[in-house]
Order: structure tokens, then sequence, then C-alpha cells
């Protein structure tokens, strides 16, 4: 099987790596999913002036964004059953990729609210709207728009470390294409086509992102 | 109908209000005026507790709100209008829904019934036919009666106006100063801060004259324009009017 030639090789292994890019696709879409989630909060938290909201939520940034993410991928999959929690990979790698993805979301939600001109929160202060309800009709729509190019950037970030999920025995792409490398021996290959297969997600989200970018600096 | 006793600012070490009283009856219309950083916006801002005062009481109708909590004091911003210098607009919103997201989310106004009220202050704004525009579609008077237009729609008892006209472009000053005028015809209670001596000449009940955080002088307009009583309204007015 190793003596085949390229081509042949590369059609017999593709499906195996597809199935493997879905998988990837699939962990990141839910991954930066709950980042989004817990971003939106954790903006919210950021921006706060009280100390209960303000502080943990600085903690938890600091911490996420300090600490590397296969830590705290093991933390979950290998940490948690000592405390008795057991959990399946796919749901370890979600949790761990999701609280992740929640720091970083949460500072570009900081930074998008931040954006906004402090007139726009005082025209509806003044016209009787809580706090929140500004919020979430006024600021996080517009702040929404604004922080579009770096969700992006955040997803193709997510998208090349959900690899890391290979690691807890997850068949993602990275895990697929070292499967077929240790049955087959042809690592320089199998990996550089597994490469190219991020590559193939990653450049055109750049390209898009970099896109939106232009136009929003036109209509701002 | 709202009285402003003893009212204190501070801004970290730079006193911006140094105790002003003032009293605003129902259906009076006040403009302020005085040089820049007396603290006139400042002043305004305190009357719905954009700016909270570092000490002194807001009373409206009878009721001091400074010492109120966060949602009794959204039920009074409810009450009063408030028009900015820089507009302000959301400008994620169409002109309808600039002016019915308020009635509809604070008052609880169906859709139907805000859009009765926005299409009507909108006809009388001359924005009729711009219901569907963005606010960077529109000319900065555009926008300003527009922001007129979403502070009425509330039904406010009191409008106050902070520096309404100082952002525009000289051309389009009239159109929004011709829609306050007509608001006093109304009878609408207003507190106006603005440097358009002419049309404070024309609208106002009463001037009052701020300096370095105090009132220093204040009367109708004639005895302001025309009478100055204190050396530094006279030096004010010296400078500004030709």
């Amino acid at each position: 099987m190793s003596d085949e030639p390229f081509f042949p090789f590369l059609m017999s292994i593709l499906p195996h790596l597809g199935k493997g890019t879905l998988m990837t696709v699939e962990l990141t879409i839910i991954s930066v999913g709950i980042g989004v989630l817990i971003g939106i909060f954790g903006g919210i938290a950021r921006v706060s002036k009280r100390p209960l909201l303000f502080i943990p939520s600085t903690i938890y940034v600091e911490i996420i964004r300090g600490t590397p993410l296969l830590a705290q991928l093991f933390i979950v999959y290998f940490g948690l059953p000592s405390l008795g929690i057991n959990l399946p990979p796919f749901t370890s790698a979600v949790i761990a990729m999701g609280i992740n993805s929640g720091a970083y979301v949460t500072e570009i939600f900081r930074g998008g609210i931040q954006s906004i001109e402090r007139g726009q929160m005082e025209a509806a202060r003044s016209l009787g709207l809580s706090y929140l309800q500004a919020m979430r009709y006024i600021i996080l729509p517009q702040a929404f728009k604004r922080i579009l190019p770096p969700l992006g950037n955040e997803f193709i970030a997510m998208l090349k470390d959900s690899s890391l999920a290979s690691t807890i025995a997850i068949a993602e792409l990275m895990r697929v294409g070292r499967e077929i490398t240790s049955r087959t021996f042809r690592s320089f290959e199998v990996l550089a086509v597994v490469a190219l297969m991020y590559l193939a997600i990653t450049l055109p989200l750049s390209l898009i992102v970099r896109y939106t970018e232009r136009r929003m600096s036109v209509s701002d | 109908m709202i009285r402003l006793e003893k009212i204190y600012k501070k801004f970290e070490r730079l006193e911006v209000l140094k105790g002003v009283d003032l009293v605003v009856e129902k259906g009076e219309v006040v403009v302020i005026i005085g040089p820049s950083g007396a603290g006139k916006s400042t002043l305004l801002r305190c009357v719905n507790l954009l700016e909270r005062p570092t000490s002194g009481r807001v009373i409206f109708e009878g009721i001091d709100i400074t010492r109120m909590d966060g949602r009794e004091i959204d039920r009074v911003r409810e009450r009063i209008g408030m028009v900015f210098q820089h507009i302000n607009l959301f400008n994620h919103l169409n002109v309808l829904d600039n002016v019915t997201l308020a009635p509809v989310k604070v008052k609880g106004l169906s859709r139907s019934e805000a859009e009765h009220i926005a299409n009507s202050l909108l006809a009388r704004m001359g924005i009729e036919d711009k219901l569907y525009a963005y606010p960077s579609q529109l000319s900065g008077g555009q926008r300003q009666r527009v922001a007129i237009a979403r502070a009425l729609a509330m039904q406010p008892d009191i409008m106050l106006f902070d520096e309404p006209t100082s952002a525009l472009d000289p051309e389009m000053i009239k159109e929004v100063l011709d829609v306050m005028s007509s608001l006093v015809k109304d009878g609408m209670t207003m507190i106006i801060v603005t440097h358009e001596m002419g049309f404070a000449r024309e609208v106002a009940d009463r001037i009052i004259f701020m300096d370095n955080g105090y009132i220093v002088e204040e009367g109708s307009p004639k005895e302001i324009f025309s009478n100055p009583k204190e050396e530094r309204t006279v030096m004010f007015l010296s400078k500004i009017l030709y």
C-alpha cells in the first residue's frame, strides 16, 4: 500500500481526511458558539462598574489567556475524572475549547462595546431605557457589527487550535492524519495534505475577514 | 416642576458647579447662556441625572430624584426629553425605529401606536419622506430634527436642549431652531443651553447667565441683553454681540 503512487494514495485517504475535517469544523463551530455566548456576558461584565461582575470576569480572562489550551483540555479530560466527573472526549473538548474561546471573545466584546461612542448610551438612558436595555437594543447590535472581523479571526485561530483535541482521542483532522501516518508511514505526504486542508478552510475565511474589515473602514 | 438646590459637581479635582439653585415652572422656557466651561451642559445633565451631582438635590414634581434607585430614575427620565449637541441618533436603526424604540420598549406601546405617534411627529418635523433612511443618509439638520422627534415621542413633560445647533452647518441651524420655536408655541416646558442669542432673546421667558460654575445673573431677555447688571454678563455679551 505504501508503494502506491501519490495520486491514487491521496484519493484513498481523502474520504477519511474529509470526515476528520468535518469533525474539526463541528468542534470549532460549537466551541466558538459557546465562546460567543460566554463572551457577550463576559464583555458586559468587563465594562461593568460593579466589582462583583468586573473582578470575576477579569480573573477568568487572565487565567484562561495565561494558560495553554492543551493544559485546559487535559484538566477537563484527564483531571476532572479524579474528582469523579467523567466526560466523554467530545464533550470535554467542547467544554475546554468553549471556555477558552469565551475568554478571547469576552475581550473582543469588551473592545467592541467600548468602541461605541458614549453618546449612544446617554441618548438611550435619557429616553428611560435601563442600562441592560440600552446594551441590548443600542450598544450590542452596533458593537456586534464592528467585532465581526475579530470574531472571524478567533474562529480561524480556534480551528487551528482544535488540532489539540487529537490528543484526547477525537477523530478530527489531525488525529485522522496521524492514524493514517502510523498505518502507512508516508508521514510527509499525509501531514502536508492535512496542513493544506486546514489552509483550505482558513485562507478563504481570512480573505473574507480582510474584505469586511476594509468595507467597514470605508463605511465608518 | 424642576427645582435644583445647591448643586455641586466635581470631576476629579475640578469643580464645575459650585452651588447652583434653579427653579423652572411648568410651561416656562429657560435659556442658559455663558462662556464654554461655565458648567451649562453639566447643569443641564444634572436635571435628568446623566450627571450625578456631587451634592445638592434635584426635585422633579416635588420628589427628590437624587435619592431614587436606578429603576425609579429610569421612570423619571421617560418624562424628561433630551436633545444633544452631538445628536446621538442610534446609527444602526432607521428614522422610524429611532423614534419608536423607546415608546415600545420602555412605555410598552404597541408597534402601531408608536408608529402612529412617530409618523405625526416626523411629519411635523418635516421629515415624513425619510422614515426608512438611516442616520448616515441624513443631513445634520435632519438628524437633529429626528432626535427631537425621538425625545418627543415619549411625550415628556419637559425638554432639555444641550447646544442643539452647535455641531450643525450654519445653513441648517434655522430649520432646527424653527421646530424648537414651534414647541415653545405649544407651551412645552424647556431648558435650553445655546449660543444662539437671537433665538434666546426671542423664545426665552428667562435667561440664565452662567460663568465659572455659578449662576451670575438671571432675568428676562430684555433685562439680560439690554440692561445687564453684573460686570461679567456685560463682558460676555460685549464679546459675542455685534
